[in-house]
């Protein structure tokens, strides 16, 4: 670290100035935080202000910044100095706007104010100005996996926005699923009938298109680097292999119909007349081939009454089958009632539902069917019972509380059976037990991978319980947990052709922003534009191989000599490597175990005898962060004595900030970080999930300091905790006054 | 033939198809989406007195349950309230079509024969259109002598507080028994109403043709 | 304000000696007040109110309705037909709807007409007295004409169901219609605006025919009036206004109650307010007698 310079400005505008004593804490910063440089400035914010830390930095030789005045999160146009490194002390949000303006809080808030400068100037000094990534890769070509609706639209979509696309099919032809219609739910006024499904017009689209490289009878076998840089191999029906450069892929594979032959109950599989909406579909483009009469499959007689079961294998409690559903098919079964309808109205149809989910325009199109004479049947089926060339369907009639409800005589019967994503391998299986001797065995049919992935964690991305795979539902749904590379369509989660296409346009985009970043050297989502990067310290490594494991994103890879080996381009800058590291030598930048520790560290502890005690927050930046500042802007109130240091995921977070803290006689900590579990909302997907494994070890240590097991705490908080944050935070403050003061303090 | 058995016949497994061609506003019922609305509207319905609430009847109606349709004293129960027309999400005129399958159960002859609302409803009409207007005493007085004189007696005298009330306050008027109001045209207005039945009898046999 | 004139329809329950005898007393006054002449349809005949449906069919009823707009045109053409019945104000309108928007039922209609020597050629419109009060006249007009405001008075708005659905007062919802509430407070009595049994249904004709189940509801009307604190409830329909007045007797019977709360028309509170006597209010109509209007009714007119 050659000559570094820090300046610290304390700002006294938004009512700093009348609030606290910026003298007073120019001087801690000269006096505490040690810096050679430290001004006031009445309104640091606007042009003035701005100049002055410029010139600054221009004819002073400042190269470190510190700012004390409003939330990281506010003003980050005006302070940014891209060549610097910069530290804000939140003096404005987390401190003169949670507290009361009276006389006798001015003590207590003037204290948190300058122990915030003092936080700032220490992190600062620990800091360097992120340089970016250096192993960046140019390429701007879009891989898209998969040629139904979701590939199609996708490769169109990034064709047209001026990026050249690879496409690449594994059948002998386009459309996927929806290339086996007979019709498509309608999407246009008036959503009455069944209408084309349009996947020829795509497909010439496709084939019409100079910037789009077609591969049909064409799988992955390998994938291999990082965005912007990915080397693919394409193995083609003729044996040969050929080679791609991709910048980013979409993987849109789609789902397989869950199997209807699992549902014997329901006929499948028991009789040539039972089919599933599929095998419907086929009926009909064969009818409409001939004379437009759907037949009767076992002999052939035109169908004269057809009973839909729905939610055949779904939505199922017993775990047996699906356990979702799959959304389209209470439409589509709408839609094949009305093949019949249009052709004969004569032809008895009955839909028999527990609960009809046709949103939106989907109404019309049910009410449509109402009008043509569909019968809609409230209950659920039991039982399908085929005999002859027709079937029996018994069910539950529950509206007239009917349990021995039947139809006979019906000609067909179409099982309305879900999506099954087609994920490829579930990388986070556990191994198969290996069989028993003696017994059966399993004839378990082994997924195939799609991607090939050369990534250490394996050679698909991640899956949801399901089996669709993992992304941050609410803020990032398509991305994976594999940067720069994104999911749409179905094999994301159950979807009809509307909302498949407007994902692949979605994905398109992140897709095209992933690979433009990734040249750049910058960050993707959440961080997105950051140029910081995980750097590791090999000489310390131990090869304990936690780093790879825990990467939320599959970035480390390992070298032949067992090391970590850093893809930066893969990375999402979350930290959890380096709050998992036992040896800490894994570190950012502009953010450290020690640009961290050296705050814990720099706050002034009051002996216990003041009956001030210190709290310390290590609140996630995405979530708990933003509510705390929220907090501030409502000027909802919360305890003086707490000192908030932002964490990049619950996940960076490293043990020995909450040793160290323990240590230096704070009286508690609370960690503040996103939910975790199957419904998590962590950013960084399973950050704050690992964080809090490793804080429930955090118990061994406070046993060894011979502390109460009161004084960490884990709190799972959203960005809409605006109001309950405070009062959590009360509570503990007054919890730690029962449980008395840190015998720590002093030392 | 009967008038029940030759509907019977003509609709044998379409209940729905013969409730739409033969109840006033009968077309709406496939429409129905099952919400249950109407159910929790009904005035009769909270006070516990309906066998099938509209939504139910309606059910029935699409499942082919012709003789229990027809034979419930559900319809009849309806007070015309208005309430589940104005709250059906599907805009069904729910009120019409319980008039409607009420008078077409009563047409075809399977109506409940003691039903009170059934027989107050017919009471009310020839009341009305004998002489053009109603008469309120004749009108209560048929009603409780439904069951029979003595039956009549019990409720006449169950209801004697009310109708001296009434009496005291000049709204009943016993003279009416002999007479009272009434159209003048009379007879205009009966050969009417002979047309009308006539135009509407033809028109529902047309359709039962065809 | 210029006379008002329209076509009047009675209905059968406001004839002399008829169960709704007082509400149309009221009306004449309150009419007379307010510069509106009615003129009685020339032998006008039943609606056929919604009750008859059974042995009624559909075009029977239509025609019984026809027949009424027929003679309002033959005698009073182009002029609105007032009804104050809130049943036969809404068997009208059906009928006009109906034949509105279906020629068959309309060329049917004419057919059926012609045997009473009656035709329609152009659809009169069908309005109750409260919408000619409220949308014709006004409040403000309206409340010119006070001139003994009934202080103090707290009265239960009582809308019931059929000038309320499927039809209505224009502007008004049909769960919380203001415009009974709104009269109150014009003739100066104090409104119940929470008063949660404002749209129930009475029990209609269920009354005569099946009692048992129209008095449970005629029960929580009343109760809920009781329970804020009403002297007594207003109504603008005849069928409201017997049903929750004749049967509170009966009702205590069934139920150990105690009530005993007069039900008025608008019309006749209107009437006491204007300055009328308790004749011309027809307050001696009332079965449970309305002591505190006729005491009003009885005090000198400020003026
Ligand atoms: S869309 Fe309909 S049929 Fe399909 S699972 Fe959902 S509710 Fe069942
Ligand atoms: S854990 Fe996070 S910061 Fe570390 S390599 Fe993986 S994505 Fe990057
Ligand atoms: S966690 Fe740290 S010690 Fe372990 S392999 Fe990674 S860099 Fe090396
Ligand atoms: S409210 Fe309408 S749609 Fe709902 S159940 Fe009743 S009739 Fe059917
Ligand atoms: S109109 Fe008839 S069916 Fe409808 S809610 Fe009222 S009583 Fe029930």
């Amino acid at each position: 670290m050659a000559d570094i310079k820090v300046a610290a400005y304390i700002c006294k505008g938004c009512g700093l100035g009348e609030r606290l004593d910026a003298d007073a804490l120019v001087k801690i910063a000269q006096k505490d935080g040690k810096v050679p440089m430290a001004k006031t400035h009445d309104f640091l914010c606007n042009a003035d202000g701005v100049a002055m830390i410029k010139n600054d930095i221009a004819n002073e030789g400042v190269t470190h910044v510190m700012i004390g005045a409003c939330s990281r999160r506010a003003k980050t146009e005006a302070f940014h100095f891209p060549e610097n490194a910069v530290a804000r002390a939140n003096l404005r949000e987390g401190v003169i706007w949670i507290r009361p303006d009276t006389d006798e809080a001015r003590e207590t808030t003037q204290e948190m104010a300058e122990d915030y400068i003092r936080m700032g100037c220490a992190e600062v000094k620990a800091m360097t100005a992120p340089e970016g990534n250096p192993n960046t890769g140019g390429s701007k070509t879009l891989l898209v996996v998969g040629g139904g609706i979701t590939g199609m639209t996708t490769a169109i979509e990034a064709s047209k926005t001026g990026y050249s696309v690879v496409l690449v099919e594994k059948s002998g032809e386009l459309g996927g699923w929806a290339g086996k219609l007979y019709k498509r739910v309608p999407v246009h006024e008036p959503y009455k009938s069944p209408a084309d499904t349009g996947v020829a017009d795509l497909a010439s689209q496709i084939l019409a298109d100079g910037n789009i490289k077609l591969y049909l009878n064409a799988t992955i076998a390998k994938t291999d680097g990082s965005p912007g840089k990915f080397v693919v191999s394409i193995a083609t029906e003729s044996g040969a292999t050929h080679t791609e450069d991709i910048g980013a892929i979409v993987q849109a594979t789609g789902f397989t119909p869950y199997d209807m032959n699992k549902l014997p109950e329901l006929g499948g599989g028991k009789s040539a007349n039972v089919v599933d909406q599929a095998g419907l579909e086929a009926l009909a483009i064969d009818a409409a081939s001939k004379d437009g009469v759907i037949r009767r499959p076992s002999d052939g007689q035109p169908v004269k009454s057809v009973v839909f079961v729905q939610c055949a294998g779904q939505r199922d409690p017993t775990g047996k089958h699906l356990s979702f559903c799959s959304g389209h098919c209470c439409n589509t079964s709408i839609k094949q009632a009305m093949y019949f309808k249009d052709a004969n109205p004569d032809v008895d149809t009955t839909i028999i539902y527990s609960d009809l989910r046709t949103p939106g325009n989907g109404e019309d199109f049910y009410r449509s069917a109402q009008e043509k004479g569909v019968i809609f049947t409230k209950g659920t089926v039991a039982e399908v019972v085929p005999t002859g060339n027709t079937s029996t369907v018994k069910f539950n009639d529950l509206i007239l509380g009917d349990a021995d409800a039947s139809i006979v005589d019906a000609d067909l019967v179409v099982l309305a059976t879900g999506q099954v994503p087609n994920s490829g391998v579930n990388i986070d299986a556990p191994a198969a037990a290996p069989a028993e001797a003696g017994a059966e065995p399993k004839v378990e049919i082994k997924p195939i991978s799609i991607l090939n992935l050369n990534y250490r964690q394996g050679p698909d991305v991640p899956h949801l319980k399901q089996g669709f795979t993992d992304s941050h539902f609410i803020c990032f749904p398509y991305e994976t947990r594999r940067t720069g590379i994104y999911t749409a369509g179905p094999v994301r989660r159950p979807m009809d052709i509307p909302q498949a296409r407007e994902d692949a346009t979605g994905a398109a985009l992140k897709a095209i922003q992933a690979l433009e970043n990734a040249e750049l050297g910058r960050a993707a989502h959440p961080r997105s534009g950051d140029l910081s990067f995980p750097k590791v310290r090999l000489e310390g490594c131990t090869q304990c191989k936690r780093c790879t494991v825990e990467c939320p994103f599959g970035a480390i890879d390992e070298d032949v000599k067992g090391f970590p080996l850093f893809n930066e381009s893969r990375c999402r800058r979350c930290g959890t490597c380096m709050g998992a590291c036992p040896v800490r030598v894994i570190s950012f930048e502009n953010y450290s175990v020690n640009t961290v520790g050296a705050q814990i560290k720099a706050v002034d502890i009051p002996d216990e005898f003041s009956e001030k005690p210190r709290i310390l927050i290590l609140a996630c930046e995405n979530d708990a962060y933003p509510a705390l500042d929220m907090a501030g802007m409502n000027r909802i109130e919360y305890s003086a004595y707490v000192r908030t240091i932002p964490v990049r995921c619950l996940g960076s977070v490293n043990t020995i900030w909450i040793t160290d803290a323990l240590n230096a006689g704070y009286d508690g900590v609370m960690m503040m970080g996103c939910k975790s579990g199957d419904e998590y909302q962590c950013h960084f997907v399973k950050g704050s999930e690992l964080g809090r494994v490793r804080l429930s070890k955090i118990d061994d240590t406070l046993k060894t300091l011979n502390l109460e097991s009161e004084r960490v705490r884990d709190l799972e908080v959203a960005i809409t905790d605006i109001q309950r944050l405070p009062e959590m935070i009360n509570k503990y403050a007054a919890e730690l006054v029962a449980v008395g003061p840190s015998p720590f303090k002093g030392f | 033939m009967s008038a029940n058995t030759a509907v019977a016949e003509k609709y044998r497994n379409n209940f729905l198809k013969e409730i739409e061609e033969q109840v006033e506003m009968g077309d709406w019922v496939k429409m129905c989406m099952q919400c249950g609305v109407c159910s929790g509207s009904c005035p009769t319905n909270f006070q516990s007195a309906w066998d099938h609430p509209p939504q139910e009847l309606f059910m029935m109606i699409r499942a082919g349950k012709r003789e229990e349709v027809l034979t419930s004293s559900s319809m009849w129960n309806c007070t015309s309230c208005y309430n589940c027309i104005v709250r059906c999400p599907r805009k069904i005129p729910i009120t019409h079509i319980m008039h409607g399958l009420a008078e077409y159960a009563h047409r075809i002859g399977m109506a409940p024969k003691m039903q009170a609302t059934r027989f107050f409803s017919g009471l009310f009409w020839k009341n009305a259109t004998h002489t053009g207007r109603v008469n309120e005493l004749k009108l209560s007085l048929g009603l409780y002598f439904k069951d029979g004189f003595v039956q009549g007696v019990k409720n006449g005298m169950a209801m004697q507080s009310v109708a001296l009330g009434l009496v005291k306050a000049g709204r009943l008027n016993v003279l009416e028994l002999f007479g009272g109001h009434k159209c003048k045209d009379q007879k205009g207005i009966h050969a009417m109403l002979a047309k009308a039945y006539e135009i509407e009898r033809v028109r529902k046999a047309a359709k039962m043709a065809g | 304000m210029a006379t008002k004139e329209y076509a009047f329809y009675p209905g059968c329950s406001s004839q002399k000696g008829a169960s709704a005898s007082n509400y149309l007393t009221s009306v004449e006054a309150m009419c007379k007040t307010l510069d509106v002449k009615l003129t009685e349809i020339p032998d006008w005949n039943c609606c056929g109110a919604s009750i008859g449906y059974a042995e009624a069919g559909e075009l029977p009823r239509h025609v019984l309705n026809a027949r009424n707009f027929a003679l309002s045109e033959q005698h009073m053409p182009g002029k609105e037909i007032v009804a104050t019945c809130a049943a036969c104000w809404l068997g009208a309108r059906e009928t006009r709807e109906r034949l509105t928007h279906s020629e068959t039922l309309m060329a049917d209609t004419r057919e059926a007409l012609k045997e009473a020597g009656l035709t329609i050629n152009e659809m009169p419109n069908i309005r109750h007295m409260v919408e000619v009060l409220i949308e014709d006249l006004g409040f403000d007009e309206m409340k010119k004409h006070v001139v003994r405001p009934l202080e103090g008075v707290k009265i239960a708005g009582y809308v019931g169901c059929q000038t309320n659905r499927p039809f209505g007062v224009d502007g008004e919802s049909f769960e919380n219609p203001q415009y009974l509430d709104k009269m109150v407070e014009m003739v100066g009595a104090e409104p119940i605006p929470d008063y949660e049994q404002k749209v129930t249904c009475c029990g209609g004709a269920l009354a005569f025919s099946e009692p048992e189940k129209a008095q449970a509801q005629i029960k929580d009307i009343v109760e809920s009036a009781y329970d804020h604190g009403a002297e007594m409830i207003v109504t603008p329909c005849p069928l409201c206004q017997a049903n929750v007045e004749i049967y509170q007797g009966q009702v205590n019977k069934r139920y150990g109650t105690k009530f005993d709360i007069p039900v008025m028309y608008y019309s006749q509170l209107m009437v006491v307010a204007y300055g009328g006597d308790a004749k011309a209010a027809g307050l001696n109509g009332q079965v449970i007698k309305a002591r505190r209007l006729e005491e009003i009714a009885a005090k000198p007119v400020k003026r």
